[in-house]
């Protein structure tokens, strides 16, 4: 079971490495990442598999947000089931 | 495999372009509650739906944040109430049924719940001339209670003695609950061939085929579509109409997840996805500015009809391959005070009520949140449910009206709901009248070709 984690927002040091904490903080394992940055607008699309999660998925939901207020940026986790629907036949 | 283009996609529609579940409505069946005396049959209907709908709240709240898409409204349709006939003895009788409903709806946490409602389209039986009489009191009394009273279908014809009596319920509704801007006439609609699983408020009710317990869901979407249609440029309208199913594919494929979810956890039968455009006063949930952005200079100029129709077409097609049971209204809602766009060709001129009313032929619905001025005669209401009742008949589609008659408002002025009813402006209608032809009586009868077998 995957989850996508998309982080939106002014760039800083250190937004990767502090989702990828959480992430391996509950046994949230990263399975590929895209980001990119332009002029200082930072975005960043994570895949995970949360088969091995520690906590139930909206208290993850919850911990990813309050990372992203910290921080001053978006930060969504959505499961892999709403893309799959959307974009396959 | 994901693909991040379509990952970002999703996001954008869900972030950027207003794209939600509009409602999750569960339908429950009153046929169990019967009972002769009134105390016993309000307390049955009471533990049902608190029962039956109690934890829809929480397992919508979660599909919330699992898959990270707002769902706007929890909603429950029950039997219509006219049909709990044993122990309607009096209006008042009625109106604690209303009451009961009410109190049921705040008790689970939903915003609306449909189902005070009767089908007269032949005639009306006696528990059903009783509801229909108890309405306004009904609506002025309680806050989150829908009434719906279906008089006419393409296979009965029209009955004009009950659209004689919706005229003077819909005034007397909008005189009970003047202070809030006659908004009792917003929870009140008069439908010509109602559906029985629509999801959407204020027309939902459980129909007498459906099961026990039902979830069904309404899509939405106006944003997403605006926004397709004009990343798609200056192209042709068969790219056009292309572009439109393709988007309402995906919307309601995000439905149907989210009804089959919501039915797997909640242990109740999934029963249709409802394919509709459902506007909100909110900038960016407009189908008039998807019809703007089709090209015309403001929703009402000519040509509205013909854009409308086309939309309408690609979303069905778009979201019935998306879906494994379609039903409900299905098509693209035009309410007026619901749609900022609307609201703005309303107030500018551009759009006026003999315009809306050509639209409603090839599109969902009907008539429907239009603030009309306070003084309109009785017969000239009922000569506007007639005539939009007729173009459902003859066209074998729901058509329907939801007017409100604006206590001590003239043409010109505006009423505020608020929230999701949003603002209307009190559009004028002709003062010719049909009050010889109402006051015949009868039933128009049903079209020739309502006789297929």
């Amino acid at each position: 079971m995957r989850a996508v984690i998309t982080v939106v927002g002014r760039d800083s040091i250190g937004i990767i490495a502090s989702v990828a904490s959480e992430c391996a903080k509950y046994s949230v394992n990263i399975s590929d990442i895209t980001q990119s940055v332009l002029d200082k607008y930072f975005v960043m699309i994570m895949i995970v598999d949360i088969s091995r999660m520690t906590i139930d998925f909206t208290s993850f939901v919850d911990v990813m947000e309050r990372v992203g207020n910290e921080r001053s940026v978006k930060i969504h986790v959505m499961h892999e089931d709403i893309f799959n629907s959307m974009h396959e036949i | 495999m994901f693909n991040f283009k379509a990952i970002q996609e999703t996001v954008n529609m869900i972030y950027e372009e207003n794209l939600d579940i509009r409602t999750v409505t569960m339908g429950i069946s009153l046929y169990d509650c019967q009972s002769d005396d009134i105390g016993r049959l309000c307390d049955k209907i009471y533990d049902k739906i608190t029962k039956s709908a109690g934890k829809l709240t929480s397992v919508t709240a979660e599909l919330e944040k699992r898959y990270g898409i707002p769902i706007i409204n929890n909603r429950v349709a029950v039997t219509p109430i006219s049909y709990m006939a044993g122990c309607l003895r009096t209006t008042d009788d009625c109106v604690r049924i209303a009451r009961t409903l009410d109190k049921a709806a705040k008790a689970i946490g939903i915003n609306f719940i449909g189902g005070y409602s009767a089908m007269v389209q032949k005639g009306a039986i006696d528990a059903a001339t009783l509801l229909i009489k108890s309405i306004p009191e009904a609506l002025s009394e309680t806050e989150l209670v829908c009434s719906s009273v279906n008089v006419a279908s393409t296979k009965a014809g029209i009955n004009m003695d009950a659209i004689a009596e919706m005229g003077g319920v819909i005034k007397k509704t909008a005189y009970l609950t003047r202070d809030g801007g006659s908004i009792g006439c917003a929870k009140l609609v008069v439908f010509a061939n109602v559906p029985e699983d629509n999801p959407f408020m204020a027309g939902a009710f459980h129909g007498t085929g459906e099961p026990e317990r039902v979830i069904n869901v309404g899509v939405s979407g106006p944003g997403v579509v605006a926004a397709a249609i004009r990343r798609a440029g200056d192209c042709d309208l068969t790219t056009l109409a292309e572009t439109i199913k393709k988007t309402a594919f995906k919307i309601t494929r995000v439905g149907q997840l989210v009804a089959t979810e919501a039915s797997k956890m909640l242990g109740v039968p999934f029963g249709i996805v409802d394919l509709s455009l459902a506007p909100t006063p909110t900038i960016g949930d407009s189908v008039a500015h998807i019809l703007e952005e089709m090209g015309l200079e403001k929703t009402g100029a000519h040509g509205t009809t013909a854009a409308l129709a086309m939309l309408n077409d690609a979303v069905k097609k778009g979201g019935v391959m998306a879906s494994s049971h379609v039903g409900g209204l299905s098509g693209a809602f035009i309410p007026v005070s619901e749609d900022a766009g609307m609201m703005d060709a309303a107030a500018c001129g551009a759009l006026t009520i003999e315009k809306l009313e050509a639209m409603t032929a090839v599109c969902s619905v009907g008539l429907d949140m239009i603030a009309i001025p306070g003084d309109t005669p009785e017969d000239v209401i009922c000569g506007i449910i007639a005539d939009e009742i007729s173009i459902g008949v003859v066209n074998n589609k729901t058509t329907a009206v939801r007017i409100i008659p604006v206590y001590g408002k003239k043409a010109g002025e505006e009423v505020n709901f608020g929230g999701l009813l949003g603002r209307a402006p009190i559009m004028e209608v002709s003062r010719m009248s049909p009050a010889k032809f109402i006051s015949r009586g009868g039933r128009i009868p049903a079209p020739i070709h309502s006789l297929r077998n």
